[in-house]
């Protein structure tokens, strides 16, 4: 097998990807895209790829993928022999689904804030902003009532899935989209949590998790 | 707002644009010194730069109707403007001519923080193995060695040589860690121009320049350009190296405070690999800079 990521540095959706890879060992080759300023990923080449404009595309063999969330779930169904990054059982599939939705919405506010404040893109920075702490609220409580019931991640295995890789980029990239995250104490502990993951990796802008209190 | 706006700061040319990333015939809208901005390009590729009133992002535009405007320089592939009475000429870099040289921008990018930060930080050497860990850095080669810094009356920059640092990835096209000599030159309150070892040739230097627009007292836009000796590399993978770093640097740099540029020099707390950056701040003072920064109490 060859797998090839057309990826973007300062992209967290291709973050996504290399992080659930670095995770499950399986190696890969980069085909770096100028998305910013070379805007790259709207060139006649790259939308034979993916007509949608969007990165990332993965491509396994033949194989050609697009959208971070269901690249993740191919990843993981296909390389994951223990079968916990994107578990079989009906109702923990729809909890998966279900972040990986909330994932999406973290993009379209989280990272819209960012690229408006970095790269110029014409959003509503302020929407933007506070359709994230909306969210971060929610998933806050979620994970805090998580922490007092035992849960750790966002789903109810006693391990991560695909979901916390979902969610974790653009929460962590937040600041840059003038999204503070001080409110959020269970959040926060979350991100501590997706950071000591065996064989997490940064991106430029993630910054990796101090050593672990020792009880 | 506007009142720490000095005239020295005013009278600066500011970059505005990377000039190939100017639509023509299209309006591209940016702001400068708190002040709104329209920019296109005419149809002979110079680009042009007004006051913004009710001109949208991408609205249609004729450059040649555009009659009220403000000077233009084009220089280093970016456009730059002036909002009071620019000098005849901008700061020199005379390796961009060089024709075997790649010239590329890297990007324009927002950070919140003002001009001044981002300057002081780009001369920073000590930061190298904590923030760009086995790029330009790494543990246990920590140390900042002994350097020289000097003001060029002449040339009015900043001058600091002598900048050694072992890096295990310095560029694009090193292929191993090689300790790399620095020249930094701050010849602009608001750019900063790094020559480094260049790994492909040894009797040659890479130019990266780091130009800041200055949109407000607590936010600049980081416009980078990279000059390099590379024959093997695309211009993706050489603006994925600088994109890299300088993400890297964003957070650091958005974390600071206060935003704005303290220059007593009691406000904080130097130490000896700071030279560079006493410097700066000792040059920003004694020209009586007063925008983005906190001016010493008199």
């Amino acid at each position: 097998m060859t797998i090839t990521l057309y990826d973007f540095e300062l992209s967290g959706n291709c973050y996504k990807l290399r992080l659930l890879m670095s995770i499950l060992g399986v190696p890969y080759d980069i085909v770096p895209v100028d998305f910013f300023p070379g805007r790259e990923h709207k060139s006649d080449a790259f939308l034979r790829l993916n007509p949608f404009g969007q990165l990332p595309v993965l491509r396994d063999d033949d194989l050609t993928l697009s959208d971070s969330g269901a690249i993740l779930a191919y990843l993981a169904r296909k390389y994951d022999a223990s079968g916990r990054w994107f578990p079989e059982a009906p109702d923990i599939l729809a909890q998966v689904l279900r972040w990986h939705a909330v994932a999406d919405d973290i993009t379209s506010t989280a990272s819209a804030a960012r690229l408006a404040l970095s790269f110029d893109y014409p959003f509503d920075v302020a929407a933007c902003q506070k359709g994230a702490h909306r969210i971060f609220r929610l998933i806050d409580e979620h994970l805090w009532f998580g922490e007092k019931a035992g849960r750790d991640w966002l789903c109810a295995p006693d391990h991560p899935t695909t979901a916390d890789i979902a969610c974790f980029p653009y929460i962590m990239l937040s600041e840059e989209g003038g999204i503070s995250r001080q409110d959020y104490p269970a959040l926060r502990r979350w991100t501590d949590r997706v950071r000591r993951i065996p064989g997490f990796v940064v991106m430029s802008g993630i910054f990796p998790a101090g050593p672990a209190k020792q009880d | 707002m506007r009142n720490t706006l000095d005239s020295i700061t005013r009278n600066l040319w500011h970059v505005v644009a990377a000039t190939d990333e100017l639509p023509i015939g299209l309006v591209e809208t940016t702001t400068l010194l708190d002040t709104p901005l329209a920019l296109t390009r005419g149809l002979d590729g110079e680009p042009v730069v007004w006051l913004r009133r009710d001109e949208e992002q991408g609205e249609e535009i004729d450059a040649e109707t555009v009659l009220e405007r403000l000077p233009v320089k084009t220089a280093y592939g970016y456009t730059w403007t002036c909002l009071g009475s620019p000098p005849a000429e901008l700061f020199p870099i005379p390796e961009f001519a060089e024709p075997d040289r790649v010239n590329m921008s890297c990007g324009s990018i927002g950070i919140h923080v003002s001009a001044p930060r981002a300057v002081e930080n780009f001369l920073d050497m000590g930061h190298f193995p904590y923030v760009h860990t086995d790029i330009l850095g790494s543990e246990p080669h920590t140390e900042v060695k002994e350097y020289d810094v000097e003001v060029s009356e002449e040339r009015d920059e900043v001058l600091a040589t002598r900048c050694r640092f072992i890096q295990p990835r310095a560029a694009k096209s090193a292929t191993k860690p090689m300790e790399v000599e620095y020249v930094y030159r701050v010849p602009h309150p608001f750019c900063s121009v790094l020559y480094k070892s260049c790994p492909e040739d040894e009797t040659r230097q890479d130019v990266i320049g780091l130009f800041l627009q200055p949109v407000s007292e607590e936010r600049c836009r980081a416009h980078l350009l990279q000059s390099m000796i590379d024959s093997t590399s695309t211009i993706t993978d050489l603006r994925r190296f600088q994109q890299t770093i300088f993400g890297q640097d964003k957070p650091i740099l958005e974390n600071q405070y206060p935003k704005k540029l303290p220059l007593d020099p009691r406000a904080e707390t130097p130490i000896r690999a700071d030279k560079s950056a006493i410097a700066y701040r000792r040059w920003l003072s004694q020209k009586g800079i007063t925008y983005g920064v906190i001016p010493q109490a008199s």
